[in-house]
């Protein structure tokens, strides 16, 4: 089984991995380049533990192919938090305890800031729909939803400051 | 071992040439594929992936229409101002099919090829009297959508073909769609029923066409031109909307399965039919 | 929204306990750098995979795996050839006892398969595609048997027998022929039958529930190591480090001793993760390999393999006068129990009536085992089950009475003195205050809209202790590291260093929690029961006690004044003799530097059997609304009550309180097994289980009641089961205020609330 050399940039560092054909990003994320942030939940793209950015689009990494990634842009939870500083809804989802196994934590902060990316504003029920995708068993989603509504606000004041 | 290997042709001629093998399988936003592939249901030993033809990933207005590249993602669509203003009920369609991290992979092109009786993305385009634009190692066909699928997980594409792009006729000036499911909760599900209506007004709120198109109560999704009919020529009113559910049940051919009973799922349909049909009138314009 | 309603505490001012601080395991988990189960990887490992049985019942008749093993890459394949052959034993593993022999059979089949997805041989190989590969060349000839999923039919005389060896426990008479009932549970108390004769209102029904899975997000996973020297190193994902410990060692037939196992971050369990499947397999084929072999289980494996709680068949009988005193009631419960016995009917059974002061009543429950995946704990096993059909049944009463639930409820309280159901006196229980909290609520006097219903429904659970061991280490600077031997399943390092903080008098900053393995700390039951907060955690602040004493002692020496005269005050030692006015405080960092000239390091370890767990009691208050042309259901509001003796931090418990109600509600709402024909499962995976996602619920708003257990230093009472109780009754209840219909077999799914709504209306 002949692997491909596959050229992306991870988190804003130029990365290189060898891939056979049929792993996916996931796999690729794991256990090529060390990055375990991302989990697999499911592998079938239901509870969204595997969530990353793909060229900007919020994407489950295990329903991609790694050789679909050559060229492309991948962040993780692993790059989010910038120069030893938390991101703000990292931070919120420890003020708000919107954790609690933790596993489900790393996908819905990157679902979570993809969202706000996109909608500096939402409503409860639009981040409740956005992060539909992303299961979690643990905490009935209360506290997750204000965490993200929390950050929503205190990012939104940080731009117009 | 079997061998997989993984191509990613730049043009539609080149990609109907790696899938003339019998043991190809085209690779469009990938969330049937890949899920097919860890359960072991398909076992390709090469993966074509279409994203990279010129054409099969983006919207372009051609001749008063639009064209869906049919790879292009639900995401994308749902940022297409245009086309939602046009056929907000195809874009629904679209966007109902998984999470928002689904969203940023799934196609209408792999919806309707992976040929499931409950695609959430099928029933709008047929009742849009949408066409495919095939290709393969005889050159181009198009023909329309319903024509794709003959049966749960089987197309009528022969090998080497796979759809490029699907095409939407102009829009006079009242007309929409609509398209809505039932599922269990509420995100997340595949459906249980799913209808599509598309309605064309003239300028006293009549409907002069009317197409109407449902999902998982049949081995394919279907047009009921029944139904359609009953809608046309007058306002909707109570009477015609209840013509067209009553044909729309009349129409449903569905199994009972673990997502819902067939009886269940022919009664859905009914009142997913009419609601659906007001949201088009509304849409229009009425 | 929450809300604090405080009972006059005993206690004197807290400065950490009852505050909201950041988990100190926060930044790890919201970085990506928490090493879960699968996130461990040892030097030379190979991928472990195992084959599974696709019927539901058969004889094995062969297994050649002789294909297998001459692929290339191949390097161990095991069956139960290469377990022990365990004779029946129990074994009291914490929450609940394990047959040893049976959970040998069930983590490897032998002779007989008794569901799909039983494993029956596991390969060990170079790379993931190489061990599938391998299982495809596994060849198993089985002989199909006839099998039988649900309980009932498993009770039927001329049902498939499982084990030919099982007769039932706990009848008068011993039954002469095997049978699929492992046992049956009886309760008497008073004279049931008069009592309903002189009964002025008697309702009854008979309620079902499907098997459902705790859902944990963390598929299981784990790496194991066999040395030459036979010492063996496990890495894995459970609820208790210890408990993988014994049960490798049991059914593998090693020593305790050989054996370490470090407990990774757990992504979530429930009590499904407080058995093994995966650890002795990946021991013996690292055994058979010579190589660490890791092994991860598919989100497929987990539903077919992997406990579920128990589908159940109930019938409930409630007799009451005209005022609302309930005087009779008649419970009987019949509980699927998976492959093996051991379905949690026996805590539903006592758990059924708990929060009622009835003088007379029969409880009667059925062990039963079926051709499903052997049970696990679920969150207050069995008692969400059970709570369904009664508390189902008093919403019945209270409508034929014309009473309000909570009124009704609130008249057949059990209350301080009280003697419970299952047979201890109450004592410092907060339920009446948790029923008046809800009444008093805004939410239980806001208004329904059209379609809209509201239930109310309550529950218990017993909460329990046992066995922890807990140590703090004080560093040079005076910081603590405390270490105890659970798992962090939510949270409970915060709690464990905030009681640890509080009682030494030191910014719950300078307290580092940690979990040992099994060679770095004492034994300690696994994390359930709801117990680590309360036992552990009395561990922990027994052990903060003494190191004080200690610190206490050094100053004394230091200042070569009396014990006596050294008091420990806001986290430094101060001297008391008034001889001695000149001794300046000395703070915890300041002893600790000079720790070297008094004794040398400060640190302690506490083991104990604590004893004492509070009960808890949950009251749920549910609005919903029901699309009346399809069935769907949209919970709209949710009010949670629970007595939670005194929480340690606040914003874990109510998160899981919220959790409970999340997890109740799926149950109420759409979970459920499917099998299909063949007795194979048709769900096995989320996107069919249809587990809650975000935006099926709503806030979940929740209400604390805080009335001490003066067992604890601290008051708490265990809060992680209760909330798992009430939720499906309180659905089901605001089903019946939504559409008129009772409806009592659950999941309440949109094509059953149809029909039930169509079967009004035909």
């Amino acid at each position: 089984m002949s692997k491909i050399h596959i050229t992306t940039t991870v988190n804003g560092d130029p990365a290189e991995f060898l891939a056979s054909p049929g792993m996916t990003l996931l796999d690729a994320l794991r256990d090529e380049l060390g990055l375990t942030g991302a989990k697999e939940g499911c592998g079938s793209g239901d509870c969204g533990a595997c969530s990353v950015m793909l060229d900007g689009r919020l994407v489950c990494s295990c329903l991609v192919l790694a050789p679909e990634v050559e060229g492309c842009r991948v962040e993780t939870i692993e790059g989010m938090a910038q120069g030893g500083q938390l991101h703000p809804l990292q931070q919120k989802f420890l003020e708000h305890a919107a954790l609690q196994c933790g596993f489900c934590t790393p996908g819905l902060l990157v679902a979570a800031k993809a969202l706000l990316d996109a909608h500096p504003d939402p409503t409860e029920v639009e981040a409740r729909y956005w992060l539909a995708g992303n299961l979690c068993r643990c905490t009935g989603y209360d506290k997750i939803i204000r965490a993200v509504m929390d950050a929503a606000a205190d990012l939104r004041q940080e731009r117009t400051a | 071992m079997p061998e997989l290997a993984y191509l990613a042709p730049s043009s539609p001629e080149e990609a109907a040439r790696a899938l003339a093998s019998a043991g190809s399988r085209p690779l469009s936003g990938g969330t049937d594929l890949l899920v097919q592939l860890r359960a072991g249901r398909v076992k390709p030993d090469v993966i074509v992936d279409l994203k990279k033809i010129a054409g099969a990933v983006g919207v372009r207005e051609e001749n008063g229409g639009f064209v869906i590249g049919a790879a292009t993602s639900g995401a994308v669509l749902g940022e297409h101002a245009g086309l939602v203003r046009a056929w907000p009920g195809i874009v629904e369609g679209a966007n109902l099919i998984g999470s928002t991290q689904v969203q940023g992979r799934a196609s209408l092109g792999g919806n309707l090829c992976n040929g499931s009786p409950a695609a959430d993305g099928v029933p709008a385009l047929i009742a849009a009297r949408a066409t495919c634009v095939i290709v393969g190692p005889n050159g181009r066909r198009e023909v329309p959508v319903e024509s794709i699928v003959t049966g749960p997980g089987k197309t009528s594409l022969v090998q080497g073909e796979f759809v490029l792009e699907f095409r939407l006729p102009a829009r006079p000036a009242r007309a929409s769609d609509a398209y809505l499911r039932l599922i269990p909760r509420t995100e997340m599900d595949i459906a249980v029923a799913g209808v599509g209506v598309n309605l064309v007004l003239d300028a006293g709120g009549v409907v002069t066409h009317a197409h109407v198109a449902i999902g998982a109560v049949a081995p394919t999704a279907l047009l009921v031109a029944s139904a359609g009919a009953a809608l046309v020529g007058g306002k909707l009113d109570d009477a015609r909307l209840a013509a067209m559910e009553a044909a729309v049940r009349a129409a449903c051919k569905p199994i009972s399965d673990k997502r819902g009973t067939a009886e269940y799922r022919t009664k859905i349909a009914g009142v997913l039919s009419r609601r659906a049909a007001l949201i088009a009138y509304d849409r229009a314009g009425a | 929204m929450s809300e604090t309603l405080d009972k006059p505490a005993a206690q004197a001012t807290l400065n950490v306990v009852g505050t909201r601080p950041i988990r100190p395991d926060g930044a790890d988990k919201v970085t990506g750098r928490a090493t879960y189960g699968a996130d461990y990887n040892m030097p030379g490992q190979l991928v472990g995979r195992i084959l599974r049985s696709p019927h539901a019942h058969a004889r094995i008749v062969s297994i050649d795996a002789s294909r297998a093993r001459a692929l290339p890459g191949v390097k161990a394949v095991v069956t139960s050839a290469d377990f022990p052959d365990l004779a029946s034993e129990m074994h009291d593993g914490g929450e609940a006892a394990s047959n040893l022999r049976d959970l040998s059979l069930n983590v490897m089949a032998r002779g007989k398969v008794l569901y799909d997805g039983h494993a029956v041989a596991a390969v060990a190989a170079v790379s993931a595609a190489v061990a599938e590969e391998a299982l495809s060349r596994i060849k198993v000839i089985y002989e199909t048997l006839p099998h039988v999923i649900d309980v009932e039919p498993a009770m039927s005389p001329d049902a498939p027998v499982l084990h030919d060896y099982m007769f039932t426990e706990g009848l008068e008479t011993p039954p002469t022929v095997a049978s699929n009932i492992a046992k049956r549970h009886k309760n008497v108390r008073g004279d049931v039958d008069a009592a309903f004769a002189a009964a002025d209102v008697i309702v009854e029904d008979r309620y079902t529930t499907q098997a459902v899975h705790q859902g944990y997000i963390e598929p299981q996973a784990c790496v194991a190591a066999w040395a030459e020297d036979g010492r063996c190193e496990v890495w894995s994902s459970s609820q208790g480090q210890f408990m993988v410990r014994t049960y490798c060692a049991k059914i593998l037939g090693l020593e305790i001793s050989d054996i370490r196992v470090t407990p990774a971050e757990i992504g979530g369990g429930f009590g499904g993760k407080t058995t093994v499947y995966l650890e002795p397999i990946a021991l013996a084929l690292s055994r058979a390999s010579g190589h660490p072999v890791k092994m991860v289980m598919t989100r497929e494996d987990v539903f077919r393999a992997t406990g579920p709680t128990s589908g159940a068949v109930m019938h409930v009988k409630l007799g009451a006068l005209s005022d609302g005193t309930i005087t009779a009631a008649t419970v009987e419960l019949k509980f699927q129990a998976g492959a093996f016995p051991g379905s949690p009917v026996g805590a539903a059974c006592m758990t059924a009536l708990a929060c009622y002061d009835i003088a007379n009543f029969t409880i009667v429950g059925w062990d039963v085992v079926t051709n499903t995946p052997k049970t696990a704990a679920y969150r207050a096993p069995g008692a969400p089950i059970a709570a369904f059909a009664v508390e189902s049944a008093v919403d019945d009463l209270a409508r034929k009475l014309g009473m309000d639930p909570i009124a009704l409820r609130e008249k057949n309280a059990v209350r301080d003195g009280t003697k419970a159901s299952y047979g201890p006196t109450f004592q410092n229980i907060g339920y009446v205050e948790t029923l008046a909290a809800i009444r008093d609520s805004d939410h239980y006097k806001s208004p329904l809209k059209p379609n809209q219903g509201r239930g109310v429904a309550v529950g218990f659970w017993f909460n329990i202790g046992g066995e922890s061991t807990a140590a703090i280490h004080i560093s040079e600077d005076g910081s603590a590291a405390v270490v105890t031997g659970n798992p962090d399943i939510g949270g409970s390092r915060a709690s464990m260093a905030m009681m640890a903080a509080e009682t030494l008098g030191v910014p719950v900053e300078r307290v580092r929690p940690m979990i040992g393995d099994t060679a770095s700390i004492g034994y300690s039951m696994l994390t359930g029961g709801s117990r680590t907060t309360f036992a552990t955690g009395m561990a922990v602040v027994q052990a903060a006690e003494k190191v004080i004493l200690d610190l206490r002692q050094r100053a004394a020496k230091l200042w070569e004044v009396s014990l006596d005269h050294v008091v420990w005050r806001m986290g430094q030692a101060e001297c008391i003799d008034p001889a001695k006015p000149e001794k300046k405080p000395m703070t915890l960092a300041a002893l600790a530097a000079q720790s070297g000239r008094t004794g040398g390091p400060i640190s302690a370890q506490v083991t104990l059997n604590a004893q004492g767990a509070g009960p808890g009691f949950g009251v749920h208050l549910c609005d919903l609304e029901v699309d009346p042309e399809t069935g769907h259901t949209s919970i709209v509001r949710y009010t949670a009550a629970q007595d939670v003796g005194r929480a340690i931090h606040p914003s874990y418990v109510e998160g899981q309180i919220q959790g409970g109600v999340a997890q109740g509600v799926g149950w109420a709402l759409n979970e459920a097994y499917i099998f299909d024909r063949d007795g194979r499962m048709e769900n096995a995976g989320f996107l069919d289980y249809r587990m809650p996602v975000a935006s099926d619920l709503p806030m979940l708003d929740t209400i604390m009641i805080e009335v001490p257990n003066p067992r604890h230093p601290f008051g708490a009472k265990g809060v992680g089961e209760v909330p798992i109780v009430p939720p499906l009754a309180a659905v089901a209840n605001a089903m019946r205020g939504a559409i008129g219909v009772r409806m009592s077999s659950l999941p309440l799914s949109p094509p059953a609330v149809l029909a039930a709504l169509d079967g009004k209306g035909g």
